[in-house]
């Protein structure tokens, strides 16, 4: 029953994106990373929703928005092996996995304070060294995904 | 055109590495040339460094090269809230190549992205010393005779010690032999141990710095131990004396051995060690001009042959 329930609210979307399989920790920093509580469009949060795959999982459908990849970075540091789902003309137009870039440039701050990239207005990059850890181009200091803070 | 900045030489390989002690054997034979006439050299030292200043300087000099620069941020426009960008630009204009020093860790790469002259890292905050690395490795070869299957020693700071981790980097296609002698406090930081064994470097830890300890080295590389290092100064105390070279702990030395310091030395190395033949910090610091005039010629696009072929040295 909720598993209809639930695909009722993804089939209700005409136009915009879901992002599934979402941590149930981490569903409210995706949301305020978001900035929904700005959004004028229908937005459903969902949490503690049952799944095969997580045991718990969140869930946030949002009506009219389309990811840039920029948006799509944010969300693979943040949680990494998220699914997004882009409806269109209610049809599922896209669907993928979001697994963290090899390369992300501004997304992430990095955490050495006499690192080049906090003390000049440039442009972060940091390169995935494994799914765990980044590594910033420039202090060359690795940094763990878990303490990682955006920019 | 390739931007021919040297901001970090780990990456290096054996090749470019021997291209570059074979050069610094050249201008070690013949030191003063107008190689570098009618080139402008700039030193821009965000961070004051007295030693490394004139010892580029005194390379560019050597070479006929011009030199601009400052020796204190206080008196330029960073001060004045200018970016780092904007100084490097401005500089491009007038200088064909950029020798800088700075506290912050990447400045010298951000740097070489926003300016087509090449950039030389003269120490970017404890990130990377290149300039040094090379005259280390310049002064390992020429006393060694070969930069292979050697056994080094590293004493004293092995936790905050730039030096000793660039000079480990950049060994570890020429099987060494490290031992690591520090106190627990300043022992090799876990990433440099994982570095060796991911690249198959031997290396032993000990705390004990003794005449027997040191008897199978090759280079024995002194560091300083500083107090302001320490959290636990009771810990300071205690092994602030453990770690300091007298030459009675010479006696069971191997005949090639030298003893190698970044400089400057305080304590870590009595006087008494100058007179012995193994002492060799003072011409280390000598063979960092040499290393120096090759690194701002090969940023500057002159070859090995250009330097052998050099009708410029003044004798």
């Amino acid at each position: 029953m909720e598993q209809n329930k639930e695909n009722m609210m993804v089939a209700a979307l005409e136009n915009g994106s879901v992002i599934d399989h979402i941590p149930t920790d981490k569903l409210f920093t995706v949301a305020q990373l978001l900035q929904l509580s700005e959004c004028k469009e229908e937005v459903v949060i969902a949490n503690n929703l049952r799944s095969n795959v997580m045991n718990k999982k969140g869930l946030i459908k949002i009506s009219g928005k389309f990811f840039s990849e920029s948006e799509i970075s944010k969300l693979a540091v943040l949680c990494p092996n998220i699914r997004l789902t882009v409806i269109r003309d209610y049809e599922v137009a896209e669907k993928r996995e979001i697994t963290l870039p090899e390369e992300l440039t501004n997304i992430v701050k990095c955490a050495n304070p006499v690192c080049i990239t906090n003390n000049e207005p440039m442009k972060t990059v940091f390169y995935r060294k494994d799914l765990q850890t980044l590594k910033c181009r420039y202090c060359g200091k690795e940094q763990n995904l878990k303490d990682i803070k955006l920019k | 055109m390739e931007n021919r900045s040297i901001v970090s030489i780990a990456d290096y390989g054996k090749e470019k590495i021997q291209y570059l002690l074979d050069m610094a054997a050249e201008f070690e034979a013949h030191p003063n040339r107008q190689l570098l006439k009618g080139k402008v050299v700039a030193t821009l030292f965000f961070e004051p460094s007295t030693r490394t200043r004139l010892s580029f300087e005194t390379a560019a000099n050597r070479l006929g090269a011009r030199v601009i620069g400052f020796t204190d941020p206080k008196v330029t426009s960073s001060s004045k809230g200018e970016t780092l960008k904007d100084t490097i630009k401005m500089v491009s204009n007038y200088a064909d190549v950029i020798v800088m020093r700075h506290k912050l860790e990447g400045a010298a790469l951000y740097a070489s992205e926003v300016t087509n002259i090449p950039i030389i890292n003269a120490g970017d905050g404890s990130n990377l010393h290149p300039s040094q690395t090379m005259l280390d490795l310049y002064s390992i070869y020429k006393t060694q005779g070969t930069l292979e299957n050697l056994n080094i020693y590293m004493v004293g700071d092995l936790k905050y010690g730039r030096t000793v981790h660039s000079l480990l980097m950049s060994m570890r296609k020429y099987n060494p032999t490290f031992h690591f002698i520090a106190p627990k406090e300043l022992e090799m930081p876990e990433e440099y141990k994982l570095y060796c064994k991911q690249n198959n470097i031997k290396y032993i830890e000990q705390q004990d710095f003794t005449e027997d300890t040191i008897a199978d080295a090759d280079i024995l590389y002194m560091t300083r131990v500083q107090r302001e290092r320490f959290t636990d100064l009771m810990e300071y105390e205690r092994v602030k004396d453990a770690y300091i070279l007298r030459a009675d702990m010479l006696s069971k030395a191997k005949e090639n051995m030298k003893i190698l310091h970044p400089l400057p030395r305080v304590n870590e190395i009595e006087y008494d060690v100058d007179d012995s033949k193994h002492a060799y910090y003072f011409e280390q610091a000598q063979n960092g001009l040499y290393a120096r005039e090759a690194l701002i010629c090969d940023v500057l696009g002159i070859t090995l042959e250009d330097v052998k072929k050099d009708t410029t040295i003044i004798k």
